[in-house]
C-alpha cells in the first residue's frame, strides 16, 4: 500500500512540475467563472424572475454550473491521463517501474490515485464557486453534495478510461485523442437511444455516462448510479492491469 | 583481481538462466539460452546489434517475461515470486530511465522508495549512491539540464541505490567521452567487488578491462560462455610483438616450438604468431636470454577476443 502512495504522490508531483496542470486549472476556472457569472446574472435579473419562480438558486445556478463542469471534465481528463503510461513508455522510464519490486496492480492503482488527486483538487476549487453563494442566499447543501459526488464519480470513471487508453500506446497525443473519442461516445450514447427498439434504447441510455450523472445532479441518490460509475472505473483499471501484464509476454 | 578471487571463494549462484527463449510473434529473439552468474563476477555481454542482448537483459530484470525457460535471481524465480527476485536487481537500460523534470535528489528518493527502502534508511541510501557515482554536487539540478555523462551516472545511481546483489547495465558507457568512460569502468570494477555485474557493450577493450567472463550471443543463440583468462590463455594463435637488440636470423626464431608465423616489422622488431600462449612466450624469453639476443620488448597483442568475436558472429565455427 505504501508503494501505491509513493507512486501516486510522484505522479501528482510530476503533473504539477509541468505547466499543463496549472494551465488546465486556470482555463477551467476561467471558463466556469464566466459561465457562473452568466447564470447568476440571469437568475437575479428581475425581468426573468417569473421564469425561475418555481426554482431555487441551487437548481438553477449550482446544477447549471456543475452540468457544464461535467462537460469540461470530459474535455480535460484526456490531457491529464495521456501521460500516465504513454510517456513512461516513450521515454523508457517504465523500465524503472517494471524492474522494481512492485506489482502491476500497485503501479496502476498508484497512477490512478495520482490522477484522481489532481482531478479532485480541481473539483475542490470548482466547488468553491457555488459555495460562495452561501454568503448571499441559502443553498440545498445536500443536492450540492449529491451533485459533487456525481462529479467525483464521473471524473473517476473518466480517469480510469484515460488510464487504460494511455496504457495502450506510447504516444501521449494519441492517448489523449482516443480517450476523448471514447468518452464522447459514452457521453452521447443516449442520443442514439432515440431511435431503434425499446430494448436498444434502454441499453444505450443506461450505458451512457451522462444519464447517471443527471440523476445525481438532480439530487437523486440512487445506489445503482453509484455502482455504475464504480463498475466502469473498476473494469478499466482491471483492463489496464491486464494490458500491462500482458505487454511483458508479447 | 580481487573480484576473481571473490568469485572463487564464494561460488554462490546469483542469476541462473535456464533454457530461456523469447519470441516476438513468430520471430525468435532469444533461443534456448542458459548461463549463470556467481557472486562477485563481472559478466560481459558481447553481441552484434539486434542479437537479442537487450531482450535477454530485460528478461532477467523482469521487464519482459520469457516465452519459455526459467530465470532465477538470488534463488527466487522471476515468474513465481517476482517481487522477491526484483528486490535483488538493479537495472540500467540502454536509455537511462529518468524523469527529466525532476531533480537528482527527487529522482533518487523516488527510485529508492520504489525499491522498498525504509524511510529511516532513505537518506543514507541516496547519499551513498550519489557518492558512489560522483553526484554529490548535482543533487539539486534538474535531470534535463545535466550532460549525457551525468545522466548516465544518475542512471547507475538508481540501479545501485538499494545495494542489489546483481547490477545489470545495458551499454553503460555509450555516448560518453573517454574520461567519463574510464570513470564508469572504474565504478563497474568497484561494483564487481561486492555485487555481481552483467554489462553489455560493443567495445571489446571494455570487456577486457572490466569483465571476468564473456558471453557472446549471436542471432539469439549463446555461442560463447568463457572466462576471459581462459579465453586468452587457450586461444590457438596469439600475436606477440618482440624487440631484440641482437636478433638472430628469422629462420632461428621461426624454428622455436610453438611459433607459427613470423614477420619482421623493423630492424629489431618482430611480430610472432604463436600457439599455446604463455608456454611459447616462456620458451622465447628463455632462449633469448640463453643466446644473448638482448630482448628488450615483449608485448602480447590481446586481440584474441576480437578474433573470437568476429569468428563467432560471422557464422564461422572456430573449431
Amino acid at each position: 500500500m505504501n508503494t501505491v502512495f509513493h507512486i501516486a504522490t510522484h505522479e501528482l508531483r510530476r503533473l504539477f512540475y509541468a505547466p499543463l496542470a496549472w494551465i488546465l486549472f486556470a482555463v477551467v476556472q476561467f471558463l466556469l467563472a464566466i459561465f457562473f457569472l452568466l447564470i447568476l446574472g440571469r437568475f437575479i435579473d428581475p425581468s426573468t424572475a417569473s421564469i425561475f419562480a418555481d426554482y431555487g438558486a441551487t437548481e438553477i445556478i449550482v446544477v447549471g454550473l456543475l452540468q457544464i463542469t461535467g462537460i469540461l471534465l470530459l474535455l480535460i481528463t484526456p490531457f491529464v491521463t495521456m501521460h500516465t503510461f504513454s510517456e513512461e513508455r516513450q521515454t523508457g522510464s517504465i523500465k524503472l517501474l517494471l524492474s522494481s519490486p512492485i506489482s502491476i496492480t500497485e503501479l496502476v492503482l498508484g497512477k490512478y490515485l495520482g490522477v484522481l488527486g489532481y482531478l479532485f483538487l480541481l473539483l475542490g476549487l470548482i466547488a468553491l464557486m457555488p459555495l460562495s453563494l452561501l454568503m448571499g442566499t441559502e443553498l440545498d447543501l445536500l443536492q450540492l453534495l449529491s451533485a459533487l459526488l456525481g462529479l467525483v464519480l464521473l471524473s473517476s470513471s473518466f480517469a480510469a478510461i484515460g488510464l487504460f487508453v494511455s496504457s495502450l500506446t506510447s504516444h501521449p497525443a494519441v492517448a489523449a485523442i482516443s480517450t476523448f473519442g471514447i468518452l464522447f461516445v459514452l457521453w452521447i450514447m443516449n442520443m442514439a437511444g432515440n431511435t431503434g427498439t425499446e430494448l436498444f434504447r434502454e441499453i444505450l441510455t443506461y450505458a451512457s455516462l451522462l444519464n447517471h450523472y443527471h440523476h445525481l445532479l438532480d439530487g437523486i441518490f440512487n445506489s445503482a448510479d453509484v455502482i455504475y460509475y464504480l463498475l466502469v472505473s473498476g473494469v478499466f483499471i482491471l483492463l489496464s492491469i491486464w494490458r500491462l501484464d500482458n505487454e511483458r509476454l508479447y | 583481481m580481487s573480484s576473481t578471487i571473490n568469485s572463487i571463494i564464494n561460488r554462490e549462484i546469483l542469476i541462473s538462466v535456464d533454457h530461456v527463449s523469447r519470441y516476438y510473434g513468430d520471430d525468435c529473439a532469444v533461443n534456448d539460452v542458459s548461463f549463470s552468474v556467481h557472486r562477485g563476477e563481472v559478466l560481459g555481454f558481447l553481441c552484434p546489434n539486434g542479437a537479442g542482448k537487450s531482450t535477454t537483459m530485460q528478461m532477467i530484470c523482469g521487464v519482459l517475461s520469457a516465452s519459455a525457460g526459467h530465470i532465477k535471481v538470488a534463488g527466487h524465480d522471476m515468474l513465481e515470486s517476482p517481487r522477491a527476485a526484483k528486490q535483488h536487481i538493479g537495472f540500467l537500460p540502454e536509455q537511462p530511465p529518468l524523469y527529466q523534470d525532476l531533480n537528482v535528489n527527487e529522482y533518487l528518493y523516488y527510485a529508492a522508495r520504489l525499491r522498498g527502502i525504509k524511510k529511516a534508511e532513505l537518506k543514507k541510501a541516496v547519499a551513498y549512491s550519489k557518492q558512489r557515482c560522483g553526484l554529490e554536487e548535482t543533487g539539486k539540478r534538474l535531470i534535463k539540464n545535466l550532460s549525457k555523462g551525468f545522466q548516465q551516472r544518475v542512471g547507475i545511481a538508481q540501479a545501485i541505490i538499494h545495494s542489489p546483489a546483481v547490477v545489470i547495465m545495458d551499454e553503460p558507457t555509450s555516448g560518453l567521452d573517454p574520461n567519463q568512460i574510464l570513470e564508469i569502468r572504474e565504478l563497474i570494477r568497484e561494483l564487481g567487488n561486492d555485487h555481481s555485474v552483467i554489462l553489455s557493450t560493443h567495445i571489446l577493450p571494455e570487456v577486457q578491462s572490466v569483465c571476468d567472463r564473456v558471453l557472446i550471443i549471436n542471432e539469439g543463440n549463446l555461442v560463447l560462455d568463457e572466462s576471459l583468462d581462459k579465453l586468452q590463455r587457450d586461444h590457438q594463435i596469439m600475436p606477440l610483438k618482440i624487440a631484440l637488440r641482437q636478433p638472430p636470423p628469422l629462420k632461428t626464431l621461426g624454428e622455436i616450438e610453438g611459433v607459427v608465423n613470423i614477420e619482421q616489422t623493423g630492424n629489431h622488431h618482430f611480430k610472432i604468431y604463436c600457439e599455446s600462449g604463455i608456454d611459447t612466450i616462456n620458451r622465447i624469453t628463455k632462449l633469448a636470454v640463453a643466446s644473448e639476443w638482448e630482448l628488450y620488448e615483449i608485448i602480447p597483442e590481446q586481440d584474441s577476443l576480437e578474433e573470437t568475436f568476429v569468428q563467432l558472429t560471422r557464422g564461422e565455427n572456430p573449431e
